[in-house]
């Protein structure tokens, strides 16, 4: 694992103008992504962790500070195609079969047929949904849903990962699966993946690093680097290790709050 | 919702009407009954046509209760009873093709005088204007949807055409159109059109901007231009929006036709009718309005039907 930052932030602001007076999304934000870190941002609601996730991604633009995400502005990372997104419902097209929805993203980007049949195969394989290609989406699960959807994130290979609270919508047993899944793609398919949650559990269980946000404005209150080994059972969750990790970032929240 | 429940309320409904229709028969008609039976000599309250003519339909009813049944079968009713619309119905239509001299049978072309004729001339005409007028509605909706500009120009002046009576503008546009060298099929197909259009900018235009904001944030993820967005997500979204406004559409489009044909007396319903009603046969113009009723809720169901099939193949119909 090499560790030059693919994603680079510093001093990035972002102001919403809204009939309320200007409302501070981001304020001051200084992060460096190392490549192939798993990083979790975690905070309460309004602390601005999915806006820094959607400039990261070009769907908002900081009014401040400089971001540059594999060398390059956010708007030419994303005509370049450098990240697949996971949104916090799958958004699956009702109208297309699990392989078709997957292959999308392929579509779109020029793949020829017998390519987008093989990433297909493949992507399908990495999500444990091989042989449910023909399915319509009304007939899968929530869980089995969501797993369509970061294969389609990951058919064209891009090497970052975003995911926006990906597992908000389900269950904690769907989603303890989910979270030794998405670990095991992580380590499989070498990326480097920008994480939203807000489950402190969730965060160190995946994370190589936690950024720890706080609301009003958004800012970043502590950056923690995980001691945990790269190899992570689910009952990892009972070691000291872990509960220590887990109590740092609870301390971060509060004091984020205190403030 | 079963079939099997869906029927007898739906048959409750009809014979209710049914019965409402052949009691209003009975006043609707006392006038011309009593004038009848007067004239065969029978003797009626009272006697004289003049005395009549200023008294309620209602008090003549009463104090004639002898002659209430002749309402139903007298020869020039205001209001036919419901059976009478059916033999005129039959008449012009089966009755006329098979045994009339101008009919199928005997000519070997339909009858100009029965209803199946009539009915294919207004429906070539509405088939025509609703093709048109869907295509200019989706074509219109594409543009209000990708165009600000379109959004503030185009879609307060189809509201507004839509207020002006279609009976009013219905002659302008024949007359407008004949002086350019235009008639025939073409004039009803855009009162046609003119009608059936609305709904399904409408419809279309809602059912575009259907995709939420994370399905258009997908998009950008992928960086997909406007064009591949519109094929691969807005009129995909639309399908079920675009089912709604054609049925609505093709219904509109019967009646545009039908409007369409009252100035020009060169056949199908709407001539049919105005032709009743100048020459006083108010049973010809009910079995036109009845086929007419019959034929939008073919063309309706048609519909229905189409929408049925699609969604299934697109896997939406659960």
């Amino acid at each position: 694992m090499t560790t030059d930052p693919v994603i680079t932030a510093k001093h990035l602001d972002l102001t919403f103008q809204t009939n309320d007076g200007p409302v501070h999304a981001l304020k001051d934000v200084n992060l460096d992504i190392p490549q192939g870190s798993f990083v979790s941002f975690i905070g309460p609601s309004g602390c601005g962790k999915t806006t820094f996730l959607r400039c990261v991604a070009g769907l908002e633009t900081p009014t401040g500070g400089t971001l540059t995400v594999n060398g390059m502005t956010p708007d030419e990372a994303r005509r370049k195609r450098a990240y697949g997104y996971v949104f916090q419902a799958a958004g699956l097209y009702p109208w297309r079969t699990i392989g078709r929805n997957v292959a999308l993203p392929l579509e779109i980007m020029g793949y020829s047929r017998s390519e987008q049949a093989e990433r297909v195969a493949r992507v399908l394989e990495l999500v444990e949904l091989s042989g449910f290609e023909k399915k319509f989406p009304w007939q899968l699960s929530g869980g089995m849903q969501q797993r369509a959807s970061i294969a389609r994130a990951l058919s064209f290979d891009a090497d970052i990962l975003l995911m926006d609270e990906p597992f908000g919508a389900l269950d904690e047993i769907v989603r303890d699966r989910l979270n030794e899944e998405v670990l095991r793609l992580w380590d499989k398919t070498v990326k480097t993946i920008a994480f939203v949650t807000h489950s402190i559990p969730e965060a160190v269980y995946l994370s190589t690093h936690i950024v720890v946000m706080s609301p009003r404005p958004g800012r970043i209150t502590d950056v923690i680097e995980s001691p945990l080994p790269k190899d992570r059972p689910l009952d990892i969750r009972d070691t000291p290790e872990f509960i220590e990790i887990a109590h740092r970032v609870r301390e971060g929240l509060r004091a984020g709050y205190e403030e | 919702m079963t079939k099997r429940w869906q029927f007898p309320p739906v048959l409750a409904m009809v014979l209710a009407l049914i019965g409402l229709w052949y009691l209003a028969a009975i006043p609707m008609n006392i006038k011309e009954v009593l004038t009848a039976a007067e004239r065969a000599g029978a003797t009626v309250q009272p006697a004289s046509a003049q005395e009549r003519r200023d008294m309620s339909n209602l008090s003549l009813v009463f104090q004639n209760p002898g002659q209430i049944g002749d309402s139903w079968s007298t020869q020039r009713p205001i209001l036919p009873a419901p059976h009478n619309v059916l033999v005129e119905l039959y008449d012009s239509t089966i009755d006329e093709e098979l045994n009339g001299r101008r009919g199928l049978v005997r000519s070997g072309s339909l009858s100009n005088r029965s209803l199946v004729y009539h009915g294919l001339v207004t429906l070539n005409a509405t088939f025509l204007g609703f093709l048109i007028g869907s295509c200019l509605g989706i074509a219109l909706a594409v543009g209000i949807v990708h165009s600000r500009v379109m959004d503030m120009s185009v879609m307060p002046w189809a509201i507004i055409s839509q207020t002006i009576p279609i009976v009013a503008l219905a002659p302008m546009i024949i007359v407008v159109l004949y002086s350019i060298g235009i008639q025939g099929l073409i004039p009803k197909a855009v009162i046609s059109a003119y009608l059936s259009f609305f709904p399904v900018v409408v419809g279309m235009v809602k059912g575009l901007r259907s995709p939420d904001h994370m399905q258009m944030d997908l998009m950008r993820t992928y960086n997909a231009g406007q064009m591949t967005v519109l094929s691969k997500l807005r009129l995909p979204s639309s399908v079920p929006y675009l089912f709604a406004s054609l049925k609505i559409a093709i219904a509109a489009s019967l009646v545009g036709a039908i409007v369409g044909e009252l100035p020009v007396q060169k056949g199908g319903l709407g001539a049919r009718m105005l032709a009743g009603s100048y020459y006083g046969q108010m049973e010809q113009i009910w079995a036109a309005l009845f086929m007419a009723a019959a034929l939008a809720a073919i063309l309706v169901w048609a519909i229905g039907a189409a929408e049925k099939a699609t969604l299934r193949k697109m896997g939406m119909a659960q």
